[in-house]
C-alpha cells in the first residue's frame, strides 16, 4: 500500500520553509561573508595533518561511541530497574557539560594525578598519562556516548511490545532474534547516531587542545580559529570551513545510504515486558550498566565536588548570569522546538525530503567561529552588532540545535505518519487537531528529549555568546569562563556546578516530562 | 451507483484492473483467493493507493478527491483505533476531527457505543478492549460519520462464528439505517452469504462484475469452485 | 545595554563632553566585577564627568579581530589590551591614531619609544610550580630540558602566553631554537587552548609546571593567604609582556579619548591595577606588600615587538618541531 506524502498543514509550512532558510543562511552565508572580505591568501600545506587527524579522532570517536552504546541500550531497554529513569535522564548530562569542565572532571578521575593515578600509584605503578589520542577518545567518548545510547534506545522503544510477545512465543533463538529484531533498529538508529557524533567530534576544539598532548593533535576547527583569531585570514578561514562542509556532506550522505528506517508498525503501546529470564544475559546486562554507570558517573562526581566546594565562593553577578542564560535559552529552546517541528514535516512532505535534511545537518559541521564572525560581517554594516546580540545567541543556538533534533524527531514522526498516516487522512484529521491529537503524544518521549538537549545547549553555549556578548548582560558559562580567566577557579567551579545544575535540571523537565509517568 | 471505470491498479509486478458497477444501498461482498488484490481494491477505493482511470459516485468522480473528502468510511484490519486515545475519544473523532465534541455530540458517541454493545467502555484505552470489541468500536465511529460508503477489509476475521454473526448482523442493521452502501472483503463465504446481496470476485488480475449471491454460489466458474474449494 | 544606547543617543547631537560616553574595547577578564574595569570606569567618570563603557570580546587577540571586522565603522574611541606581540599587527591595520602626548612617569624593564600605544601595565611569563612540592627548581631551559619536570602550556596560536612562551625561547636561543623544543617536547604534558584551561590543571596536579606570570603566586598569597606557589627564575632572561592601549582614528571622541589614554598613566588607574589584573603598573606606582616577594627577573635581549612574518615562522616553526 502506498501512502501520499503527508499534508503539511497551513502554519507548518511556512514556517519550515523559514527553518529552512535560516539553516541555508547560516550555512552558506558566512562563508560568502568571509570570501567577500578576504584578501589573497590560501590553506598551507601544513594543514593537512590537521585534516587527517580530524577525520581520524572523529571517525574514531564515532564508532567507538556507538560500538560501546550497543550494550548499554540493549540493557536499558530490556531491564527494568529502580532508578532506571533516572539513568536515562543522566545519560543526557555529560553533552551539556562545557568541554573545560568535562575536561577537568575527566582529568579528576583518568589524570596523571586523578582518581585511577592514585590507585595505581599504590601499587608503585605510573600514573595515567591519557594526553594524546587517546585522551580525545576518552572525553569524545565520554560526551558522545550517552547521546548514543539515548538514539539507540529510541529504536529499541519504537519496537511494540506485541513483537517480543511473539518472538517469545515462539522461543526464538538469540541469533534469531537478534536477526529480527537488533539488526533492523541498529540500521535505522546507529547511522544517524554514527553522523551527529562525527560531526560533533569534528568541531570539538578545546578538549582536542586540553587532552591532545601537543601540535600532533591539530584540528581544522584550531586552524580556523587560528585563521579568524590570530591571523585575520579570512581567505583560509573561509576555504576550511568548506574543507568541514564538504567531509559533513560526504559523511551524511554515506549515513543516509546506510540507514533504513526500522518499521516495525504500530502496536497498543503496551508497557514493554522482557520475556527472556536467562541468567546470562541479566549479569551481562547488569554489569554493562554498573559499568557505564562508573564511566559517566565518576567524572560527574568530580565536578559536583568540586564544585560544592566552590559554592562558598560564589560571585555576586550570578543571580542575574542565571537570568540571562535562562532567558537565553527559554528563547533560543521555543524557537528550536517550533522550527524543528516545522523543518521536519516540511522534509516529510516533500520528496526531496533528504536533501532538505542532508542540508541542514551541514550546520552541525560548521564552526561557530565561522557562524560568528561571518554573521558579524553581514549585521555589521546595517546595524549593530551589539543591539542585536541577544536574539542573534538565541537565533543561532536554536539553529545549531536543530540537525540533533531532526535526527530525533525524524523517525518518531516517520514511525507515525507510516502507522496511523492513513487513518488519520481517512478520518480527515489534519492541522493543529491532528498534532494535537495524534502527532504529538505518539512523539511525546522523543520530543521531550530533544528539547530537552536543546535548552541544555543553549545553558551551556560558550562560543556564540563570546562572539556577540553584549555589555552589560553575561551568562552563566560565561561568568564562568571569566573567573577562569582571573585565578578564581573555585569560584568557577562553583559557578559550573550551578551551571550543570540549571542545565540538567531544563534538560530533565522537559525529558522525563515527555516521557511522561512510563520510563 | 459506485463506479469503477476502467480501473487499473499498478504496484510492482502486480496488476489489477477493475471496470465494474456496484449497487447502492445494498451489501456487496469482495471474495478471491489471498494475494488477488482485495484490500488493494479498497485502499484504492479509499484514495490510499494510486491508479488509472475513474472512480464515481452518483455520476461524480472520486478521483481526485483526498482521502477525508471522499463520501468513505474505511475499517481496516487492524489498526483502526489511536492507542494512545480511548475508546470514547476514537469514536468522537468520527463526529469532529479536533474532538471539540459539544454535549449533544458526547451523547451521540454514548449512544453509537451502546447501539454496538460497548455501553460503559469509553473511558478504556484500545489495549484493554478484545479484538472484537476493538472492531465494534470502530464499526461505532463508521456508525458516526454517516457516509454512504462503507469499506470493510475483513474486520471480524479474528471472530468467533457466533460473535462475528452477530457483528455482521449488527453491521447489515445498521447499513440499512442509514441506507449506506457497503463492500465487505471477506475470507468467509458465509459472511457474503449472510447479508450480501451482490458478490464480486477478484482473482487473476481482474475484479469480476458482480454476481447476485444465489447465482454466484448456484453456479460457481471454475475459478470460483477453485477458491471455494469445491 | 539601553544605558549605552540613550547615552549614546544624548551624546550625539550635543558633542559637549559634560554628557559624552567613552567606549572602550577591552579584554574579558578586565571588565569582570573583581577586574579593574569597574574601579577604573568609577575614578575616571569622576574625574571628566562623563560615561565610560567596557565592551569585552574575549581575549586581546579577539579584541583586535574584531577591530578588523568592524573597520573605520566601529564604535570603540579607546581599545586597551593588546599586548606588545600584537602591536605590529594593529599598527598595520591603520586604524588607530598616533598619540597627541607622549605618555608620562613610564617606568618599564625597557625604554618605552611607541608614538600610537600606551602601555598600562607589564609582567613578565614564568613557569610557575608548587613549593611544597616541588624541591629541585630548574634555573635555566635548558635544566628544564634536562630534567624529568613536567610541564603543561598553552598554544601559541590560539593564545598570547602561549605565544610569549614560544617568542621567549626563540628570542633566548635564536638558531638554537629547534634543538630547545626538541629538549622540551618529552615534559610536555598538554598544550591547552587558553591559560585558564593549563592553569587549572595545573593547579589539579596534572603537572609540575605551568606556563605563567611571575606574578601568579601573588594572587595566590594576597587573595587566597596561600604562599605554595613560586615562579622560576631561568638564567636566560624572562619574556615581558607590555599591556597596551590606543585610540582609534575613527573616534568622534578624539579630545576625550586622549583624556583617558592621559588618565592611564596617573595613580588612580594605577593603583587600581596590581590586584585586580594582577600585573606591575607601568608607572612606578606602589604595588602591595605581596607582590615584592615575587622574582625580579631580567628581561630576555630581543626587541619588544615582532613583525607579522618573524610571528608567523616561529609558530610554525614550534609546531614542525612538536609535530615530529
Amino acid at each position: 500500500m502506498g501512502a501520499c506524502a503527508e499534508p503539511v498543514s497551513q502554519l507548518a509550512k511556512p514556517l519550515g520553509i523559514a527553518a529552512l532558510l535560516l539553516v541555508a543562511v547560516l550555512v552558506l552565508a558566512p562563508v560568502l561573508a568571509l570570501l567577500s572580505r578576504a584578501e589573497a591568501g590560501g590553506v598551507s600545506a601544513a594543514v593537512w595533518p590537521a585534516i587527517r587527524f580530524t577525520l581520524l579522532q572523529a571517525g574514531l570517536s564515532a564508532l567507538i561511541s556507538v560500538a560501546l552504546a550497543i550494550p548499554l541500550a540493549k540493557a536499558l531497554a530490556r531491564r527494568a530497574f529502580f532508578g532506571r529513569g533516572l539513568m536515562v535522564s543522566l545519560l543526557g548530562a555529560p553533552f551539556l557539560l562545557p568541554s573545560i569542565v568535562a575536561v577537568l572532571g575527566l582529568l579528576a578521575i583518568w589524570g596523571r594525578s586523578g582518581f585511577f593515578s592514585d590507585i595505581l600509584a599504590a601499587f608503585g605503578l605510573g600514573p595515567l598519562d591519557i594526553y594524546g589520542l587517546k585522551g580525545v577518545l576518552l572525553a569524545h567518548v565520554f560526551f558522545n556516548l550517552p547521546l548514543a545510547t539515548r538514539m539507540l534506545l529510541q529504536g529499541w522503544q519504537a519496537v511494540p511490545a506485541e513483537h517480543f510477545r511473539l518472538a517469545a512465543q515462539l522461543d526464538l533463538a538469540p541469533r534469531a532474534r537478534f536477526a529480527l529484531f537488533d539488526i533492523p533498529v541498529l540500521r535505522g538508529a546507529a547511522p544517524s547516531a554514527l553522523l551527529v557524533i562525527f560531526m560533533l567530534s569534528m568541531s570539538s576544539f578545546a578538549v582536542v587542545l586540553a587532552l591532545g598532548g601537543g601540535p600532533k593533535a591539530s584540528t581544522i576547527e584550531l586552524a580556523i580559529y587560528q585563521a579568524l583569531r590570530f591571523e585575520f585570514d579570512l581567505a583560509s578561514a573561509a576555504q576550511l570551513a568548506m574543507v568541514q562542509l564538504v567531509v559533513g556532506l560526504a559523511a551524511a550522505a554515506l549515513a543516509f545510504h546506510f540507514g533504513k528506517a526500522a518499521g516495525f508498525g504500530g502496536g497498543l503501546g503496551a508497557p514493554f515486558q522482557n520475556w527472556d529470564k536467562r541468567r546470562g544475559p541479566a549479569i551481562l546486562d547488569a554489569i554493562v550498566l554498573v559499568l557505564a554507570a562508573a564511566f559517566v558517573g565518576l567524572p560527574m562526581l568530580a565536578i559536583l565536588a568540586k564544585g560544592v566546594v566552590g559554592l562558598a565562593a560564589l560571585p555576586p553577578g550570578l543571580g542575574a548570569a542565571l537570568v540571562a542564560s535562562l532567558g537565553i535559552a527559554a528563547a533560543s529552546t521555543l524557537l528550536a522546538v517550533g522550527l524543528a517541528l516545522a523543518l521536519a514535516q516540511l522534509i516529510e512532505a516533500s520528496p526531496r525530503g533528504r536533501g532538505i535534511e542532508l542540508f541542514s545537518l551541514l550546520l552541525l559541521a560548521t564552526s561557530p567561529f565561522v557562524i560568528g564572525t561571518g554573521l558579524f560581517i553581514i549585521i555589521n554594516p546595517f546595524a549593530s552588532p551589539f543591539a542585536l546580540a541577544l536574539p542573534i545567541t538565541a537565533l543561532v543556538n536554536a539553529a545549531l540545535a536543530l540537525p540533533i533534533m531532526l535526527r530525533i524527531l525524524r523517525p518518531a514522526l516517520s514511525r507515525v505518519r507510516q502507522d496511523y498516516g492513513q487513518l488519520a487522512e481517512g478520518l480527515g484529521l489534519s492541522g493543529w487537531a491532528r498534532f494535537k491529537l495524534l502527532t504529538f503524544p505518539q512523539i511525546r518521549p522523543e520530543l521531550g528529549f530533544a528539547t530537552g538537549l536543546a535548552a541544555a545547549l543553549s545553558m551551556g553555549d560558550l562560543g556564540v555568546i563570546t562572539l556577540f556578548a553584549p555589555p552589560d548582560v553575561q551568562t552563566l558559562p560565561l561568568l564562568m569562563y571569566r573567573l577562569m580567566g582571573s585565578y578564581r577557579m573555585e569560584a568557577a567551579a562553583g559557578v559550573a556546578l550551578v551551571l550543570v545544575a540549571s542545565s540538567f535540571g531544563l534538560f530533565y523537565l522537559f525529558d522525563k516530562g515527555g516521557r511522561g509517568a512510563g520510563a | 451507483m459506485l463506479a469503477l471505470n476502467h480501473m487499473e491498479i499498478k504496484q510492482g509486478g502486480f496488476r489489477l484492473s477493475a471496470h465494474i458497477r456496484l449497487c447502492p444501498n445494498q451489501t456487496t461482498a469482495i471474495l478471491g483467493p489471498s494475494g488477488g488484490g482485495k484490500s488493494t481494491l479498497l485502499t484504492a477505493l479509499a484514495g490510499f493507493v494510486a491508479h488509472s482511470g475513474d472512480i464515481s459516485w452518483q455520476g461524480k468522480s472520486l478521483k481526485e478527491l483526498p482521502p477525508a473528502a471522499r463520501p468513505i468510511s474505511m475499517l481496516f484490519q487492524e489498526y483502526n483505533l489511536f492507542p494512545h486515545l480511548n475508546i470514547a475519544q476514537n469514536v468522537g473523532l468520527g463526529l469532529r476531527a479536533d474532538l471539540k465534541l459539544s454535549a449533544v455530540e458526547h451523547a451521540r458517541v454514548e449512544g453509537a457505543l451502546a447501539r454496538v454493545g460497548l455501553a460503559g467502555k469509553g473511558a478504556d484505552l484500545p489495549r484493554a478492549l478484545s479484538g472484537g470489541q476493538r472492531q465494534r468500536a470502530a464499526l461505532a465511529r463508521a456508525l458516526l460519520r454517516q457516509k454512504p460508503i462503507w469499506l470493510l477489509d475483513e474486520p471480524f476475521a479474528a471472530l468467533g462464528p457466533g460473535l462475528r454473526r452477530e457483528m455482521l448482523e449488527l453491521v447489515e442493521e445498521i447499513r440499512t439505517e442509514q441506507a449506506a452502501t457497503l463492500l465487505l472483503v471477506t475470507h468467509a463465504p458465509e459472511d457474503a452469504k449472510h447479508i450480501a446481496a451482490e458478490v464480486v470476485f477478484v482473482d487473476g488480475g481482474q475484479a469480476h462484475a458482480p454476481l447476485p449471491t444465489p447465482a454466484f454460489f448456484a453456479k460457481p466458474s471454475k475459478e470460483v469452485r477453485a477458491y471455494l474449494g469445491i | 545595554m539601553n544605558k549605552f544606547l540613550l547615552a549614546a543617543a544624548l551624546c550625539l547631537p550635543f558633542g559637549s563632553v559634560a554628557a559624552e560616553t567613552l567606549t572602550v574595547y577591552t579584554y574579558d577578564s578586565f571588565v569582570s566585577d573583581w577586574g579593574p574595569g569597574p574601579q577604573i570606569k568609577a575614578a575616571f567618570e569622576a574625574e571628566c564627568g562623563c560615561t565610560l563603557e567596557f565592551v569585552s570580546a574575549g581575549d586581546g587577540a579577539a579584541v583586535l579581530s574584531r577591530l578588523r571586522l568592524e573597520g573605520a565603522r566601529t564604535e570603540a574611541d579607546v581599545v586597551l589590551g593588546l599586548d606588545n606581540a600584537l602591536m605590529a599587527q594593529a599598527r598595520e591595520t591603520g586604524l588607530f591614531a598616533p598619540l597627541a602626548t607622549a605618555p608620562e612617569g613610564l617606568a618599564l624593564p625597557v625604554a618605552w619609544t611607541d608614538d600610537t600605544f600606551v602601555p598600562f601595565d607589564w609582567g613578565y611569563l614564568a613557569f610557575v610550580y608548587d613549593n611544597t612540592k616541588l624541591a629541585d627548581v630548574p634555573d635555566s631551559f635548558e635544566a628544564l630540558a634536562a630534567s624529568d619536570l613536567s610541564i603543561v602550556i598553552q598554544d601559541p596560536r590560539s593564545s598570547t602566553p602561549g605565544l610569549g612562551l614560544v617568542l621567549w625561547v626563540k628570542a633566548a636561543y635564536g638558531d638554537g631554537v629547534a634543538d630547545m623544543w626538541q629538549g622540551l617536547a618529552d615534559n610536555i604534558v598538554t598544550v591547552t587552548k587558553g591559560w585558564s584551561e593549563a592553569y587549572g590543571m595545573f593547579l589539579e596536579g596534572e603537572a609540575d609546571m605551568v606556563l605563567s606570570y611571575t606574578t601568579s603566586p601573588a594572587y595566590h598569597l594576597i587573595a587566597e593567604e596561600d604562599a605554595s606557589k613560586s615562579a622560576a627564575q631561568f638564567s636566560e632572561g624572562h619574556y615581558l609582556q607590555v599591556e597596551v592601549a590606543a585610540k582609534l582614528a575613527s573616534s568622534e571622541h578624539q579630545a576625550l579619548a586622549d583624556e583617558f589614554l592621559a588618565f592611564i598613566t596617573t595613580d588612580a588607574f594605577q593603583n587600581v591595577i596590581p590586584e585586580t589584573n594582577w600585573m606591575y603598573p607601568a608607572t612606578g606606582a606602589a604595588v602591595p606588600e605581596g607582590f615584592s616577594q615575587m622574582i625580579s627577573p631580567a628581561p630576555v635581549p630581543a626587541p619588544l615587538t615582532i613583525s607579522d612574518t618573524d610571528r608567523k615562522a616561529a609558530v610554525d616553526e614550534w609546531v614542525r618541531v612538536l609535530s615530529r
